[in-house]
Parts: structure tokens; C-alpha cells; sequence
């Protein structure tokens, strides 16, 4: 060992090996995926893939560019981030920001006539941007699907149940899906009597996780029922507290999850909600003990198909590949050592 | 004594003996902690302690299941997904904006006259917040030490930062002109953890919950 070589460029990373050093960089947040990588993502998205289609899936692919009108007639806030790029014609295209709004539009105009259910699955990359120096993704591998023209809870059971499969078929078996529902906390807030502009800043404080802030938004609201409402948006448990708070909807949902043997695995928490808006049922998010992040998540959007032009009710979830793998070998190692 | 399962973030500083108080009111064995000032990292107890901006870092990524951190330092790292579960009401501090003694209307006549205002602060994200939220445009300028040597020697013509006395400020020559929030200590969560360990970080949450009302009697 000579001790570390003096860096002639940013671009060289600190290595005392010249040979391996790389000296060409890749945009931050960006990566190359090598060999080893590579074939265990192949084996994970395989038996993935073989899921969905054993249980009736299509797999489809949408064009990593996009109108950036289409996106808008999907959702008016959630593609803001979106990275854009100016067409010739003065058109303004967007790169894949999610899968679920291009697979509606997909399902809207190309299946107009095709009678309902109808079941999609896709393995594609979306591309968001990045706060800096936060070790984040910009391009990610997202594994998913959309279950289309199947109401709750038939259509929720039917995706948590494949979800839960998915996981088990990458060798998972430490996870929760964390189960809520995004009508329930603001139905709970119109029944105390707070207005609808309350509503909305008591729902900011939720959207942010700030419980403090929620605490004392409730009681600037509603004094004699804060607690009990604060209670009601930290609530997380089994199916005692869903049938003890009266969440209906989650109760019909857990009848189902109970017989297909998934409810195990599930956390209903009475105060969860999703940064896309377009959601308006059921909402869920993944997690295992190993990864501090969600590796995925997803949830009912009943409006969004029929914003295309074709009302069908729906459900879809995405996972991340990226921390599904590492999940994946992560629980594998614990169960070695 | 045995920790609870919960892995806590401290944070090293002002708030240190006061979080590890309140830590060992609930049952966290802290009697290494507070003897030895090298070491971070105390497995056995469930607790790393870390310079407090970095609390929220450790949280998020999961590596700490709940953490111990000032509302200053919430609001500068606003956009982490983290879960904000006590107010545990030591700690306090006002963010608060200041100018030179005897030039108190500093702020108005540079906005009148050159339509912006020159900043300095160590918690860029907040001060932009809080101007924009009060339709004042403002130029951030960033330091990382003594924020009052800016205001004074002619860097900026204001300064954002945290008091707790205030008599650092007035020992420069400075004067607070506006108060932006209270800070205390929070508890907060990473995400995951909140779901997979909610039992455990409830029975933190209701036990802390009950040290601070004691506290406050």
C-alpha cells in the first residue's frame, strides 16, 4: 500500500488500485448494475412475473416518454417533480414519473370495450429527482400492477393477497403491509363538526407525520374530542382495533385477508397516507425489519381510469426492486447467522 | 437495568443530558452514556449518540428506530420522512430573527429600497420558508459558525438563528426584531419502525408522555 494517491480530477474516485478506479462518472443518484447484480434481479423479477401471470396478469410497458397533458389529466400535483424535456413542436414530454397513470390511460383508451376485470403487471423504471446528498435513486426498477373494474374489498383482498405472494416468491417472509385507508381519519373529522378548511390543515399535519402538529391542530379545532381523534390518527394494530374504532370498510377488507391467510402480515394503521393524490380507498405500504424505508406501496384509485374516459374502479401497487433485493438478501443473511 | 428494544438516537450537545434523563425515566440504562464522552455507539444500551443535526439522517435511514432532536432541526430538515410523536418541552429555544442594535429598521428600508433582504443563518431551508411564507424576498447567504459576526461586521443585514437566553445576541450588539417559532425537544421515528415495532414505540411514547407531564407537574 502506497497510502492514497493525490486526485487529479473530481472525477476520480479514491482508490490506490488505478485499474479499478472509475474516472468516467454516471449522473448522482444514477448506477450501473453489474453481472452478480444483475442475474439476481433476473431471478427476482422472474418469479415475480411468473406470479402475475399465474394469476391472470398481462404484462405491459409504457413509453418512458410521455405528454406531459396526459400526465395532467391524471393527477394535477403528484408529477410536479416530474423531469420534463421540450419536444420540437414546442410539446412539452415528461419522463416516466410512475406507472400507474400511464397504465390508465393504456387501460382507458386501448380496452374501452373489453369487459372488466381487467389485470396488468410491468416491470419498468420511473425516474424522480433527488434531494442532494441524501444517497437516493433518480431511476428506479419498479415492479407492480393494476387490477381494474374490481371494486373493494374483492379488488384490495385480490392485491394484497398477490403482493404478499410476490414477496414470499423473492424469498421474503419478515414483512408487514401496513394497511389504511384515506377516507377514514377525515370522515372521523367531518363527524366531530370541523370544517372543511380545518380539515385540510389538520390533514397537512398527517400527510407531513407531524403528530405534534396534528395534536394541537385538533385542539384548536375541537377541543373536548382532540385526544380521542389524536388517538384515532397514531392508532396501529390488528383487527380488534379496526372492528373496536369502526373502520367498515377495513373490517370487510380483513373478512377476506383472514381466509387467504395474509392477515398476518398485515398492520392496519388508522392514520397512514399516500403522497400521490390520486388514491381514494385502501392505502398500504411495505415494510421489512431489515430496510428503514417502505420497499413499496400502493392503494385503490377509483376515479383516475374514468378521468381517461372510462369509469372503472381500481387498485395497484408498485414495489422497489432495488430494496426488494436487498430485503431479500438481508433476511436471507439474518436466517444464515 | 435492559433498554427497551427500541434503539434510540441522542443527540450529543445541549440536549443531551436532558434527553438521557428522560430516557432513563423510562428505562433506558444511560450510566456508560454519561460517563464516557468518546464513545458513540452503545449497543448493549440500544442508544448512538451523534452532533443532533445528524439525528433525523440516522432516523430516517432506520438505523435508529426513534431519535431525540430540536424542532430547529426539524423545520431546516423539513422534507424527511420521519414521524414527529412528542413534544418532550425541554430544551427550549426561540428561532428568531435579529439586527445591529439602533438600526432596528434595517429590514423595511432595504426591502424599500433595494427590494430584498441579505440573511445570514445557519438553517437556509427554515429562513427561506419563513420570508417567503411573509412575501419579503430575501438573499440567503450561508455560514456555518457565529452567525452574529455576520450581522455586525457587515456580511448581511439580518440574521436567523436560535436563542435561548438571548444574551449572546445582545452581547454583539444585537437585537431581535421577530420571532419566527418556539423549538423544544421532539421525539420522532423512523417510519418503518413506527409499524413493525409499534408496540414497543408506543409504550416509549406513552411512558415519555408521562415523564413530561410529571415534569411539568
Amino acid at each position: 500500500m502506497n497510502g492514497p494517491k493525490p486526485n487529479p480530477t473530481a472525477y476520480t474516485a479514491a482508490s490506490d488500485n488505478a485499474d479499478t478506479a472509475t474516472t468516467i462518472p454516471v449522473p448522482t443518484g444514477t448506477r450501473d448494475v453489474l453481472p452478480e447484480e444483475m442475474a439476481e434481479l433476473r431471478e427476482i423479477s422472474a418469479n415475480a412475473l411468473k406470479v402475475f401471470a399465474d394469476a391472470g396478469y398481462g404484462e405491459v410497458a409504457t413509453p418512458a416518454l410521455e405528454y406531459e397533458q396526459t400526465n395532467r389529466i391524471g393527477a394535477t400535483d403528484s408529477e410536479d417533480g416530474a423531469y420534463r424535456v421540450p419536444d420540437k413542436d414546442g410539446q412539452i414530454l415528461t419522463l416516466r414519473y410512475d406507472s400507474t397513470i400511464p397504465i390508465a390511460r393504456l387501460a382507458a383508451t386501448r380496452y374501452s370495450e373489453v369487459e372488466p376485470p381487467l389485470r396488468f403487471c410491468y416491470l419498468q423504471h420511473v425516474y424522480r429527482p433527488i434531494k442532494p446528498k441524501r444517497a437516493q435513486s433518480r431511476e428506479f426498477l419498479q415492479i407492480g400492477m393494476e387490477l381494474m373494474g374490481m371494486p373493494a374489498p374483492n379488488g384490495d383482498a385480490e392485491a394484497i393477497e398477490l403482493i404478499s405472494n410476490v414477496l414470499k416468491s423473492a424469498g421474503l417472509n419478515d414483512f408487514r403491509i401496513a394497511v389504511g385507508d384515506v377516507g377514514f381519519f377525515s370522515e372521523k373529522l367531518a363527524a366531530a363538526g370541523i370544517d372543511d378548511s380545518e380539515q385540510a390543515s389538520i390533514l397537512h399535519e398527517l400527510q407531513t407525520r407531524d403528530l405534534v402538529g396534528l395534536r394541537r391542530q385538533l385542539m384548536a379545532a375541537a377541543p373536548e374530542k382532540a385526544e380521542a381523534l389524536g388517538e384515532v390518527a397514531a392508532a396501529r394494530g390488528g383487527r380488534e382495533l379496526i372492528e373496536r374504532e369502526g373502520a367498515e370498510r377495513l373490517v370487510a377488507l380483513d373478512d377476506l385477508l383472514q381466509k387467504s391467510g395474509v392477515a398476518d402480515n398485515v398492520i392496519y394503521d388508522l392514520g397512514l397516507v399516500r403522497s400521490l393524490s390520486y388514491y381514494t380507498g385502501t392505502v398500504f405500504e411495505v415494510y421489512t425489519s431489515t430496510s428503514g424505508f417502505a420497499i413499496g406501496g400502493g392503494g385503490r384509485y377509483d376515479d383516475l381510469v374514468g378521468r381517461f374516459g372510462r369509469d372503472l374502479a381500481a387498485f395497484g401497487f408498485a414495489l422497489n426492486m432495488e430494496r426488494l433485493h436487498l430485503a431479500a438478501i438481508a433476511e436471507k443473511e439474518a436466517s444464515v447467522n | 437495568m435492559t433498554s427497551p428494544n427500541v434503539i434510540a438516537a441522542v443527540p450529543r450537545g445541549t440536549l443531551m443530558s436532558g434527553s438521557l434523563d428522560l430516557l432513563e425515566s423510562i428505562g433506558y440504562d444511560v450510566a456508560e452514556i454519561r460517563e464516557n464522552d468518546r464513545k458513540l455507539f452503545f449497543a448493549e444500551q440500544n442508544i448512538i449518540t451523534m452532533r443532533p443535526s445528524d439525528v433525523p439522517t440516522y432516523v430516517e435511514r432506520g438505523v435508529a428506530d426513534i431519535g431525540i432532536v430540536g424542532k430547529d432541526v426539524l423545520m431546516e430538515q423539513s422534507d424527511r420522512d420521519l414521524y414527529e410523536l412528542v413534544d418532550l418541552e425541554f430544551g427550549a429555544c426561540r428561532m428568531v430573527v435579529a439586527v445591529v442594535e439602533g438600526d432596528e429598521h434595517v429590514s423595511e428600508r432595504q426591502l424599500r429600497r433595494r427590494g430584498s433582504l441579505r440573511v445570514a443563518t445557519k438553517y437556509p431551508k427554515m429562513t427561506e420558508d419563513y420570508f417567503a411564507a411573509s412575501g419579503r424576498q430575501v438573499e440567503l447567504v450561508e455560514v456555518k459558525g457565529s452567525v452574529e459576526l455576520a450581522a455586525i461586521a457587515g456580511l448581511a443585514d439580518a440574521i436567523v438563528d436560535l436563542t435561548a437566553t438571548g444574551i449572546t445576541l445582545k452581547e454583539n450588539g444585537l437585537v431581535i426584531s421577530e420571532e419566527i417559532a418556539n423549538c423544544t425537544a421532539r421525539l420522532i421515528a423512523n417510519p418503518g419502525s413506527y409499524r413493525l415495532k409499534s408496540t414497543e414505540i408506543d409504550s416509549v411514547v406513552e411512558r415519555l408522555q408521562a415523564s413530561v407531564a410529571v415534569k411539568a407537574g
